[in-house]
């Protein structure tokens, strides 16, 4: 259980001397590294299929069902298939800040692994700024905190200058929902 | 045709937030279904209860839950659980009993009580639960995933606000006139969408509300039927259908979709094999269609169903609607009832809702909303954690 009174980290990310420890939200869904992190889901080495969470026991392609499973670095850019936000603040286990600062959900399709995550889009970043189609990259940033530690989670951020891209209207990935 | 049931009976407790305890909502329905089919819980063989997760063990049991407040009987029992897919599978585990030639008449029964506001997972530090793990590390609510949808929908087709805030302008008239909607009020265009965003794209009235509500329905073998009726309503089709991999668009309460690296996508996505399974036992097709109960989670989520159910390519489902084709009086009306939009989700209650509105309108007995000579009606479904829903009536 996280400390007794978990609020959301209102300010932005600090280090060096009386700054609290930060902790990952959720152990082994992502590397540690600020600077370039990673997602960290599992890799099928006889069919290819990637995971998110990790797969630990078998692969879960029917025609495959194999165990020789890796755990791999997920691409850290991918481009917008959707996204939306809250305005209202979800329910717990979530920990809502007071007051509530409304934030952007991001689904983003990552091409090796042909699959779509989602991730909350970073502070300061609204739907007003977001379009289907445009490159993002991963980041870490605060969640919420405690009265120990800073517990940080990943999160999407638009590609500095990146062009929205065009958006796939084929179909077969997706489809319309 | 060895594969139908009847529909002796159906009963709805009507939608609300009354806060009482959803076994009166049950056994409100299932009397009024018996009454309906003109049978006594004694007759009543098999009894199947829609499980709900939010009251406490007796939700789990809701079978034994229902037929205990009925008085025991000695009946057989099962509890099933499915999301919102609840009572499909309900329905399907009675009418396997009656092919199978185990019993003559069985009830199919949920309710549900529900808290206000955002629907929430249940309690306890669960990491590894994804329902649980989706809200703390995104605070992903079901309405962020009805955004998504809608977002990507504007994006794919073109649709608008004003699309989505039509549909709930048709679904809130459908609604006026039936006794069971918790919400019978007439809505503008203008008044959807300048109601407070909940996540963009989607306004409060674009979402559907958290019910009280319950629905029963009495199912027969076709021999018994014949011999209390002349002419039932029957059931040609149940589909409770899970995705093939790799499932390729995002479902609550997942993290990720299933890759498609190492094995191609299906050729039909689990949304629109939803509705094939149900068409495939019944021999129809959508062309067939006279109405269709659709579950409108979100206005956005309905012009999905358009297409995942046939009435129309993808990108066609504005033009559907704006044509006004699924409106009352139009070619293939959908959502008669007034669907959640005037209902709000009382999740294990749903599906047997569905299958109440397509019986009365299949009977004539649609009052203020009927579907004028309606035979064939189809309802469709989906529950979180890939479950398929959907039903074929027959007149």
């Amino acid at each position: 259980m996280p400390a007794a009174h978990p609020s959301r980290a209102e300010s932005a990310p600090v280090s060096g001397a009386g700054a609290k420890p930060r902790k990952p939200a959720v152990a082994g869904w992502f590397t540690g590294d600020e600077g370039a992190p990673a997602l960290l889901g599992s890799r099928c080495t006889a069919c290819g299929s990637y995971a998110f969470p990790k797969e630990t026991y078998a692969c879960r392609n029917p025609r495959c069902g194999s165990s020789a499973l890796e755990e791999t670095p997920l691409s850290r850019r991918g481009r917008l298939w959707s996204y939306t936000d809250n305005r209202y603040p979800p329910p717990p286990p979530y920990v809502a800040g007071d007051p509530f600062e409304p934030y952007a959900i991001a689904a983003v399709e990552l091409e090796r692994e042909q699959l779509v995550v989602l991730g909350q889009v970073v502070r300061g970043v609204g739907v007003d700024q977001l379009q289907v189609g445009m490159e993002m990259e991963l980041v870490l940033e605060p969640l919420y905190e405690d009265d120990e530690a800073q517990y940080l989670v990943w999160k999407w951020r638009p590609l500095a200058g990146a062009p929205a891209g065009r958006t796939r209207g084929d179909g077969t990935r997706g489809g319309a929902a | 045709m060895s594969k139908e049931v009847a529909v002796l009976g159906v009963g709805m407790h009507p939608w609300g937030k009354w806060g009482r305890n959803f076994v009166e909502y049950g056994v409100h329905a299932a009397r009024a279904a018996l009454a309906d089919a003109g049978l006594d819980w004694s007759d009543v063989q098999f009894v199947a209860g829609g499980d709900t997760v939010r009251n406490g063990y007796p939700g789990y049991v809701a079978g034994a839950t229902f037929a205990q407040a009925l008085g025991w009987s000695g009946a057989q029992v099962a509890s099933t659980y499915g999301a919102c897919a609840t009572g499909a599978q309900a329905i399907d585990v009675a009418r396997a009993r009656i092919l199978a030639g185990l019993c003559d008449v069985a009830l199919v029964v949920g309710a549900d009580t529900t808290p206000k506001g955002f629907f929430a997972p249940t309690g306890g530090e669960r990491q590894q639960d994804p329902d649980w793990l989706r809200f703390r590390l995104l605070g992903a609510t079901n309405p962020v995933y009805f955004g998504l949808y809608a977002r990507r929908r504007m994006a794919l087709h073109g649709a608008t606000l004003e699309d989505f805030a039509r549909v709930k302008v048709k679904n809130a008239r459908h609604g006026l006139a039936n006794p069971n909607a918790r919400y019978r009020k007439e809505v503008t265009i203008e008044e959807v969408m300048a109601s407070p965003v909940v996540s963009d794209p989607l306004r409060l009235l674009d979402i559907c509300a958290t019910s009280d509500g319950g629905a029963a329905i009495v199912l027969a073998s076709m021999a018994f039927a014949r011999r209390h009726t002349t002419r039932p309503v029957r059931i040609a089709g149940v589909s409770t259908v899970t995705p093939r991999y790799p499932n390729t668009v995002i479902e609550m309460p997942n993290f990720a979709t299933d890759s498609a690296a190492g094995a191609p996508p299906p050729d039909v996505p689990f949304r629109d094999s939803i509705a094939r399974g149900a068409y495939e036992q019944a021999g129809v097709g959508p062309e067939d269609l006279d109405l269709a109960e659709v579950y409108d989670l979100s206005t956005a989520l309905e012009l999905d169903w358009y297409e995942n159910i046939g009435l129309c390519k993808p990108g066609e489902a504005e033009g559907l609607l704006r044509d006004g084709a699924t409106a009352l009086g139009g070619r293939i009306p959908v959502n008669p009832s007034g669907g959640l939009a005037c209902f709000g989700e009382a999740v294990p209650a749903q599906a047997i809702a569905q299958v109440c509105e397509l019986t009365w309108q299949l009977r004539g007995q649609a009052a203020g909303r009927q579907v004028e000579g309606a035979r064939v009606g189809l309802a469709v479904n989906q529950g979180l954690f890939g479950h398929g829903s959907s039903l074929v009536l027959k007149a």
